[in-house]
């Protein structure tokens, strides 16, 4: 995974709440057995006026010139600035993968739906939870400023403004941790092999019908 | 010290190890996998030269886009006319058998949607961690379980490891008192919770639910309830073990049977808050209060009683709440302060890990039995969730009844639920389904979903909008 310290970008506004993660990844996206390539199917159904296709040209489909993300100014954003309750419902990893793969490092948002905050942490993407008052500001700063820029410091936790306002965020250490070295939790968990060896001997005694059933 | 609460419980019988940092490692017993969110965990393991943990951990069964309709299902994988499909679906079965994992396959008769085929089966169980890569393992918290959708990563993670790296939530009570009224059923009950606490009302919380009206329920209503714990946005929800629990579990093929029952049942029994236990949050609804639910808009949340008033947005003072509903009137093409009762449907989609179980399908047949669809519905399909719910609804009888009413009779899958296959909702078109999200074109490009009960659902595809299933249910 790739490691998120300090990042600097471009702001783009998602202005609306409870977005669901079919929006962010339409379901016909998710027969792909890739990990890779869904940037250009991000928001599929506000982005374009058609109907999508797996493995389209997406470069030849008509735009929805209202879309905020085809507004010329917002091009090349890293940020994505968005209201309430982010990413709710389905669990698709995907959606977490097409806003990296479009180019997104950091998204801030009053709240998240907890199955998308945590797929995020696991692909170089930082959710950022930041009171509502506050993000309402950041969006009034941004529409004020074509070129709005924010500068995210995961080590400091600070979320920085233009002016130079620093905004502290809370982020859990471990998953921090993870994100800051880019580390391999899988990795990391398979070292402590033998406790979950020591657990799962104990498990077998206390509830053997839960083992070796399935086979 | 309080007691513990259910969830408490079930953490604490799976806490592998605690940290420093606040996160835990907690051992998972069950993983449940399906075509769409495994092939890039199975990668993963691939390119990391890894293998399962353990084997016997793990069921794998496709059903997000497998085809329905018998003519494309008859010839297997190899007949799916999708080949994007066909891909997922034939990679599945590849995967499993590289890393010998047990599946069933397309056409076996256990073949169904994951959260029909576990508790069904067997394969999950009380008192078990059950994950899947799908956000509506929280079903199989009916069980007394706890149970919850991941990421693929994490999929990976369990396959690897068997654990997965947890913080602890925070406990909230959903207590339901008193009776349902005749004709109101666990999705009404589902969405009338949801419409209540909203989509984020139960965002970083375990929900158990609790009060008569759930002990009252059957297994499979308590499943339904469960499932949507996920739109009230927690990731899990789980009811208390009793002897409605064990009554169902007893005799399922992978579940333990004699002196090894006596034992499981034995541990089963504690799954149950203490009575001095502490949530963080309590939410209590009378059950006498709740109707018949349908959704009007494109959350969850966006619900309504059936004989209730859509919003205007002019009388809503919050201005993205405002905006929320104006733009979800304008996606549904309905009226402010408009009637649910006027809403005219095109199809009606009886099916979904949330409503396509044995009772379900016999509540809508009970509706539409003698009866014909509306002309005015272009489609009516019954999917059923397994192969076994399939052959069971046709030893009653069921399929007859819903031919006869004019509804098309379908294999088990996911389908129009999602319509990662072909059964979908053309551009504009309404309708009224059993399924759990009404998002902007979760049912096709430019669908409108209204969610309602099986009885519901019935009743609007003789009507052809939506009427109220208790005087339906009178009247007939």
């Amino acid at each position: 995974m790739r490691a998120f310290t300090v990042h600097s970008g471009l702001v783009a506004p998602m202005d609306r709440a409870n977005v669901d993660t079919d929006l962010i990844i339409p379901k016909q996206f998710l027969k792909s057995i890739k990990r890779s390539g869904f940037g250009p199917n991000l928001f599929d159904e506000l982005r374009y006026l058609d109907e999508g296709q797996p493995g389209e040209d997406c470069s030849k489909r008509p735009l929805n010139e209202e879309f905020p993300l085809n507004f010329p100014r917002y091009q090349g954003a890293s940020v994505l600035l968005a209201r309430e309750n982010f990413g709710c419902g389905s669990s698709r990893e995907h959606a977490p993968w097409a806003l990296e793969d479009y180019g997104f490092r950091a998204i801030i948002a009053p709240s998240f739906a907890d199955i998308f905050y945590n797929n995020c942490f696991k692909n170089g993407v930082l959710p950022i939870a930041i009171d509502e008052a506050t993000v309402d500001r950041l969006f009034d700063e941004m529409y004020a400023d074509e070129g709005y820029q924010l500068t995210i410091d995961l080590e400091r936790q600070l979320v920085i403004t233009p002016t130079g306002e620093e905004i502290p965020f809370d982020v859990d250490a471990f998953r921090r941790q993870c994100l800051l070295e880019g580390l391999d939790d899988i990795g990391l968990t398979l070292q402590r092999a033998e406790a979950i060896r020591a657990y799962e001997a104990s498990a077998r005694q206390k509830s053997p019908w839960l083992f070796d059933v399935i086979r | 010290m309080a007691g513990q609460t259910l969830y408490d419980k079930l953490w604490q019988n799976h806490l592998v190890e605690q940290r420093d940092d606040g996160s835990a490692l907690i051992y998972i017993d069950r993983q449940l996998i399906h075509e769409v969110t495994s092939p890039q965990a199975f990668e993963g393991l691939r390119l990391a030269g890894r293998k399962p943990w353990r084997r016997d951990a793990n069921l794998a069964v496709p059903d997000h886009n497998v085809p329905t309709e018998l003519r494309e299902r008859a010839g297997g994988v190899a007949a799916i006319e999708d080949p994007v499909s066909r891909l997922q679906v034939q990679t599945l079965d590849d995967n499993c058998d590289d890393f010998d994992l047990v599946k069933f396959d397309i056409n076996d008769v256990r073949q169904g949607i994951v959260h029909v085929v576990g508790p069904e089966q067997g394969a999950t169980l009380p008192g078990m961690t059950v994950v899947c890569g799908d956000s509506h393992t929280s079903t199989h918290g009916a069980l007394g379980a706890l149970a919850h959708g991941i990421g693929t990563s994490e999929v990976e993670h369990v396959l690897a490891t068997q654990t997965l790296i947890q913080q602890k939530m925070k406990n909230m009570l959903v207590r339901v008192d008193g009776k349902l009224q005749q004709g109101v059923t666990a999705k009404d009950v589902a969405l009338a919770i949801i419409g209540k606490i909203g989509t984020a009302g139960g965002t970083g919380y375990a929900i158990e639910f609790g009060g008569e009206v759930v002990r009252e329920l059957s297994m499979e209503g308590r499943m339904t309830l469960c499932n949507m714990s996920i739109e009230a946005g927690a990731r899990m929800g789980m009811i208390a073990v009793d002897d409605t629990t064990l009554d169902y579990v007893k005799g399922r093929p992978y579940a333990p049977a004699g002196e090894m029952w006596d034992l499981a049942v034995a541990a089963w029994r504690e799954l149950h808050s203490d009575d001095d236990a502490v949530f963080d949050a309590v939410v209590t609804l009378q059950g006498a209060d709740i109707k018949p639910q349908v959704t009007w808009g494109t959350s969850p949340e966006m619900v309504l009683p059936v004989d209730g008033q859509l919003p205007d947005p002019a009388a809503i003072d919050d201005a993205t709440s405002k905006a929320a509903v104006t733009r979800a009137l304008a996606y549904m093409g309905l009226d402010a302060s408009s009637q649910i009762t006027d809403i005219k449907l095109d199809r009606v989609f009886i099916g979904s890990c949330t409503n396509s179980r044995i009772e379900d399908l016999r509540a809508a047949a009970a509706v539409v039995k003698g009866r014909k669809v509306a002309s005015s519905i272009k489609q009516a399909l019954v999917v059923p969730g397994s192969g076994q719910v399939k052959k069971q609804a046709e030893e009653e009888g069921l399929d007859r009844i819903f031919l006869d009413a004019g509804m098309e009779w379908r294999e088990p899958g996911c389908s129009m639920c999602l319509a990662m296959n072909a059964d979908k909702l053309g551009a504009g078109e309404h309708c009224a389904s059993t399924s759990n999200r009404n998002f902007e074109g979760r049912q096709g490009f430019g669908g409108r979903t209204h969610l309602v009960s099986p009885a519901m659902a019935a009743a609007a595809a003789v009507a052809g909008h939506f009427v109220d299933v208790r005087q339906w249910q009178e009247a007939g």
